[in-house]
């Protein structure tokens, strides 16, 4: 079996890239998607806030993730390089992926990322690019049926802009 | 291979086999340990049935001959090829065996060699593996840690004080240049295998795990002797190296799988970093695809289980220790005892090598029927790969250390063989100094060769062995010669392991990370290597393999990788009736 963090999505990425598929894309990813109900009342959540630690027996959730569980949330950080042109989810990063600190036999996601699910497919930006996403948090593990990709921590019901 | 059919015939050194010939595993040439397991696979092409084949050992047929039922496998994984196998097969009596598969006209052949080992020299065997060390890393360690006065060093390495020297030759069954799985799964099984697999031959297999196994020196260690079992590395505990003590796969990635390979077998003594396989897949950080928690399956084995040095120092008496210290691989000795970069803020408390090491030996040698234990420093070949050489160098001196430890736990007693050898070699060389203050304004004019090299001015080592300043104004020159696109420094790399290359515009191709390249007099180098590959790979050299203790007189000359294995099974008296 793949192991579930490290295979589905590449870490390919860098900016030059990037710049040159987001002028392509940017007429799509111009569209805000209507993620404005959320954000009126929604709190904003920073990768920093999200464990408060990192054990070698596993993470451990901040309380004030756990207590955001649920609820709608705001979040800036960076699109990692998507699979498809157009996509229901992708995964979010607090830096961005162009550099590849772990470009060692097996890549590897970091620790600290969120996936999120957007309420519909839409095209998805290129990778390393920042963006800020509002939808609801889901915190605990949850294993997508479709791709076998496993997330602790979500946002769905999500929309996104470039940020 | 040796293939005799119509005009397919081809000697030994054939490169190209021929296509329509039988494949038979163990390959030609394998040297078996007497008693040692192995699955017997022949692959014929063109799907004969099989009423239609035939195999043989010494003319008798194979099942007969291994006294175990064969199984045929007509399209094997839907494939235009037969399979003959019988798995877990052994061979007790000593001497030269051919082994025949037939299809119609078609004969193929292999010879292999079953090897004796006479009675035990040794009661131990300790097994250094200097990941990736080449000849610059340990003459780079030795300038390092014993300083170089008038061309004359100030003492030995552990390393090289050691009276058994032999050139190690570590290619594989598939190319000139080795990985870490199949270099490793030579000196722990005795035969080749193909880059990324262990402790199996390469064959058409589908599934990663189906490939032909061969049993690794702890499994027949703990099998036949009692003995006790200890993998200590640095590295993540599933990377290649360690596994190859435990593991049956093609494909080193089975990260997963490897876990349970190492539950399967369950050496006494465990250490390394790489704990998001051992948790269950609903805890966070996990890497698991299944439910399966680990650290609590090997407790409920009686494992004490431990993830500081605090906790290792405290676990002394604990009969079993599974030290799983990092979440990655543990950080290099450079990061955590100087520069305290990589993820020392995140696991402030990791523990050395030696302290493994230490702990190990306390742990293995209440066992009276002896121990086998393998010590990785396996971030030689990690920061070679990176091209931070300092770093790579800071390990060198630690394994050193720990050569050193298990130097003076063998001279109080005349039962241990340790052997000092990495697994493959990195291009890399010595070729003089870096000077700050030579005048010119680009890196080349820095360097100094020859007599203009003169001497590095490292501060004399601490206690430990190691400058506790990197960045002096004289420095090595320390090459690759394999690199991508990046931009040398020519100064060590204070703020964390290097990056040399990031992902480029066109798909799976790299370029020069931009960081360095606006360090001042940093020479932007276009890279030597395809443009896929991010960093410096492995080089086909042979490696320098020292040892000292019982059986270590085995050692010299050149030999191929699997010697190694036979040399310590002869020094153990592995083979059946060898008076243990």
């Amino acid at each position: 079996m793949p192991r579930p963090l490290s295979q589905p999505l590449p870490l390919a990425g860098e900016r030059r890239r990037h710049r040159r598929r987001a002028v392509l894309l940017s007429a799509a990813a111009a569209i805000l998607l209507p993620a404005a109900a959320h954000a009126l009342d929604a709190t904003p959540l920073q990768f920093d806030q999200l464990y408060k630690s990192f054990g070698v027996r596993g993470y451990e959730f901040s309380d004030a993730l756990a207590a955001l569980n649920g609820k709608p949330v705001t979040m800036r950080g960076y699109m990692a390089p998507p699979l498809k042109p157009e996509s229901r989810f992708f995964v979010l990063t607090g830096q961005p992926l162009a550099l590849c600190p772990f470009c060692q036999s097996d890549a590897d996601w970091p620790a600290d990322i969120v996936v999120i699910y957007l309420r519909s497919a839409a095209p998805m930006l290129g990778g390393g690019e920042a963006v800020m996403v509002s939808g609801r948090l889901e915190v605990g593990s949850w294993t997508d049926p479709e791709t076998g990709f496993v997330s602790q921590i979500r946002i769905v019901d999500a929309g996104f802009r470039r940020a | 291979m040796k293939y005799v059919a119509g005009l397919c015939i081809a000697g030994a050194l054939a490169f190209a086999a021929c296509a329509h010939a039988q494949t038979i595993y163990p390959l030609d040439r394998a040297e078996i340990l007497a008693g040692a397991k192995f699955d017997l696979k022949v692959e014929f092409p063109s799907a004969p049935e099989q009423g239609a084949v035939k195999v043989t050992i010494n003319g008798q047929d194979a099942d007969k001959a291994l006294g175990k039922d064969a199984t045929f496998v007509s399209r094997e994984d839907g494939g235009d090829y037969s399979a003959y196998w019988i798995r877990g097969a052994a061979i007790t009596k000593p001497g030269k065996y051919t082994v025949e598969a037939t299809a119609g006209d078609r004969t193929a052949s292999v010879g292999w060699e079953v090897f004796d080992t006479g009675a035990p020299k040794a009661k131990n065997v300790i097994l250094f593996i200097g990941d990736g060390m080449s000849i610059a890393h340990r003459t780079a360690a030795r300038i390092l840690s014993k300083g170089i006065v008038q061309g004359r060093y100030g003492g030995e390495l552990a390393m090289d004080d050691m009276p058994y020297m032999a050139l190690v030759s570590t290619a594989g069954t598939d190319s000139i240049v080795t990985d870490s799985a199949n270099s490793m799964s030579s000196y722990t099984t005795g035969h080749k295998s193909c880059v990324n697999a262990l402790g199996v031959y390469c064959a058409r297999n589908k599934n990663t795990l189906d490939h032909p196994k061969v049993e690794t020196i702890s499994e027949i260690v703990k099998r036949l002797r009692g003995m006790a079992v200890g993998v200590v590395t640095n590295t993540e505990i599933e990377d290649a190296t360690p596994a190859g003590m435990v593991a049956h796969t093609r494909r080193r990635s089975d990260y997963n799988d490897i876990v349970k390979m190492f539950f399967a077998v369950q050496p006494e003594v465990m250490m390394g970093g790489g704990s998001p396989s051992f948790l269950a897949k609903s805890t966070p950080g996990s890497k698991r695809t299944d439910e399966d928690d680990y650290i609590k399956k090997f407790e409920q084995a009686g494992y004490k289980f431990v993830s500081t040095k605090a906790e290792l120092d405290a676990a002394k008496g604990a009969p079993k220790v599974l030290g799983l210290f990092n979440t990655g691989n543990v950080d290099g000795a450079l990061d955590r005892m100087f520069l305290k970069k990589g993820g020392v803020a995140k696991f402030p408390d990791q523990p050395d090598l030696t302290d493994q090491v230490k702990a190990s030996l306390d742990i293995l040698s209440k066992n009276d029927n002896g121990f086998v234990l393998m010590v990785e420093s396996g971030r030689i070949d990690k920061y070679s790969h990176s091209l931070d050489w300092e770093r790579a160098v800071y390990d060198t001196i630690m394994l050193d250390n720990a050569v050193k430890l298990a130097k003076d736990f063998a001279a109080a007693r005349n039962d241990t063989l340790v052997i000092v050898v990495p697994d493959h070699a990195h291009p890399v060389s010595i070729i003089g100094t870096y000077d700050d203050d030579r005048p010119g304004q680009q890196l080349r004019d820095k360097l100094g060769v020859y007599a203009e090299a003169g001497f590095p001015n490292y501060p004399p080592a601490n206690a430990q062995g190691y400058p506790d300043k990197v960045d002096v104004s004289r420095r090595i020159a320390f090459m690759f010669g394999s690199y991508p696109d990046y931009c040398d420094t020519g100064h060590p790399y204070l703020d964390g392991e290097n990056v040399p290359a990031v992902a480029g515009a066109t798909k799976g191709t790299y370029v020069a990370n931009e960081k360095y390249c606006t360090v001042p007099a940093a020479a932007r180098v276009p890279g030597n290597l395809p443009p896929a590959d991010a960093q410096g790979v492995h080089s086909g050299d042979d490696v320098l393999l020292t040892a000292t203790g019982p059986g270590a007189e085995q050692f010299h000359g050149r030999i191929d990788n699997t010697r190694v294995f036979r040399a310590m099974a002869t020094a153990l008296g592995l083979a059946p009736g060898s008076g243990k």
